[in-house]
């Protein structure tokens, strides 16, 4: 076990993301909807020392395995990271992120007279451009603080 | 098309538009052949927010074809009061009709209402957003003026919020067209629309002052400046003024020039441009009935 593996405590169940953009660990946490209520055991490094990416911010949850929504839009604001599953301490599934053609859910669309913005039954839609996601009901492109729009649920 | 939905001109393809255009035409040739052929349907109106004209264009072009339409009336008199959702509107009102035209004040409702239908829907304007039947009466009467090929076109006026102007503009990639766009530059077209429109390969260009392009262009399309984008009077006057049209400016114009306008203009277009050959501008507002008894045909499968 290296050096900054014993930074943060291993998990029995649950993921762990890693190789996330340094600085990004927060946004990461509000993407999966954990805040100071949530009620799952949640280890987070942040700016720990590692080969590929000079410094990292690395996320574990235990007892809880992520939807393809929340790793897509993961993918949005930490494209390097990779998502562990950890079954009775082992990694049972490894895989990177990918950036997706599209998100649903997670994002809120900053635009207020968006219709996905009222009492809809709708969910958010966007579409991932080279440099942005698109709403695909407004058409407004977020290319800057894609972290801002987190839906706070 | 038959069978589908009309939700944004970026949606409509270049075959998709002939299809309508020439149809349209037709229907204008000899309006007594399309009478009856929608006899026994109905056209579900769904006006959220009040545009009496666009709704009596929908309402004439469906009783011209023999059908008939029922109107969710005002939204003051209407459940919506009551805290429905527009989803659940759109899902009990499609019952009741064959097709269904919506407008409704918040960008993508038009999208959103579609997914939760079986019927035609035909966007007529979801706030800010797209208005594609206007962009297709804008293409038609463009047609007829000064033809789609080879076209020069001015647009002048509000290019920031007026939705007309950025349906038209993705419309009008599908030809070869040149597009110059000329606006204060507080008003200049929005980040999203010149991604498209760069997306889609269109030639464009934007200017502050008409007097450069005017003399080349064979279609000058004039849009409101709104009262309400600027800080006070005196900025609104200077600016809107610079971009207001009479006879005397046209005197550098081509002799051809068409000038369109959506209606309803204020002092943008005086009116002894009126008088002059290059106005359009009503011709365009009547042809929105021609129109959208092709497209209201083709999308409810009118034999012929
Ligand atoms: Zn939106």
């Amino acid at each position: 076990m290296s050096d900054h593996e014993l930074r943060v405590s291993k998990i029995r169940d649950g993921t762990v993301i890693d190789h996330i953009a340094a600085g990004q660990a927060l946004n990461v946490l509000a993407i999966l909807g954990i805040d100071a209520d949530s009620g799952e055991t949640v280890s987070v490094g942040m700016r720990v020392p590692s080969d590929r990416l000079g410094t990292k911010d690395i996320v574990k949850v235990e007892g809880r395995e992520l939807s393809q929504d929340e790793v897509d839009v993961i993918s949005l604001i930490a494209p390097a990271a990779t998502i562990n599953i950890v079954r009775e301490f082992d990694v049972a599934e490894k895989h990177r992120v990918e950036r997706p053609a599209e998100v649903a859910g997670v994002l809120s669309c900053p635009n207020r007279r968006c219709i996905t913005t009222e009492d809809e039954p709708v969910e958010s839609r966007f579409d991932v451009l080279d440099d942005g996601i698109r709403c695909q009901y407004c058409g407004t492109i977020v290319r800057e603080g894609i972290a801002d729009h987190i839906d706070v649920r | 098309m038959r069978h589908d939905h009309v939700i944004s001109a970026k949606d409509l393809s270049r075959e998709g538009i002939e299809e309508v255009l020439d149809r349209a035409a037709e229907v204008a040739a000899d309006p007594a052949a399309a009478r009856g052929r929608q006899a026994g349907t109905l056209l579900g109106l769904c006006f959220f927010e009040p545009s009496t004209r666009t709704k009596m264009s929908f309402t004439a072009a469906m009783k011209r074809l023999g059908g008939d339409v029922v109107d969710m009336g005002s939204v003051e008199s209407s459940s919506v009061t009551k805290g429905e959702s527009l989803a659940d509107t759109v899902r009990v009102v499609e019952g009741y009709a064959d097709a269904l035209v919506l407008r409704h004040p918040s960008e993508g409702s038009a999208k959103m209402a579609s997914e939760y239908v079986d019927v035609p829907l035909i966007n007529a304007g979801d706030g800010a957003g797209q208005h594609p039947t206007q962009t297709l009466l804008d293409l038609y009467t463009i047609r007829k003026s000064a033809g789609l090929d080879d076209l020069t076109i001015g647009v002048m006026g509000d290019l920031k919020y007026g939705r007309t102007v950025h349906s038209l503009a993705h419309a009008l990639t599908n030809f070869d067209a040149r597009q110059h766009f000329v606006s204060p530059e507080s008003l200049q077209l929005p980040r999203s629309v010149r991604y498209d429109l760069h997306e889609a390969g269109a030639s464009i260009r934007e200017h502050t002052d008409l007097t450069e392009v005017l003399p080349e262009l064979d279609v000058l399309y004039v849009t409101r400046i709104q009262r309400e984008r600027f800080a006070d009077e005196t900025e609104y006057r200077a600016v809107a003024g610079e971009y207001q049209i009479d006879a005397d400016t046209l005197a550098a114009a081509r002799d051809d020039l068409t000038v369109m306008h959506p209606l309803p203009r204020v002092d943008e277009i005086a009116h002894d441009v009126d008088e002059t050959d290059h106005a359009t501008y009503f011709q365009q507002a009547h042809n929105g009935v021609p129109m959208r008894m092709a497209l209201l045909d083709l999308l409810l499968g009118g034999d012929r």
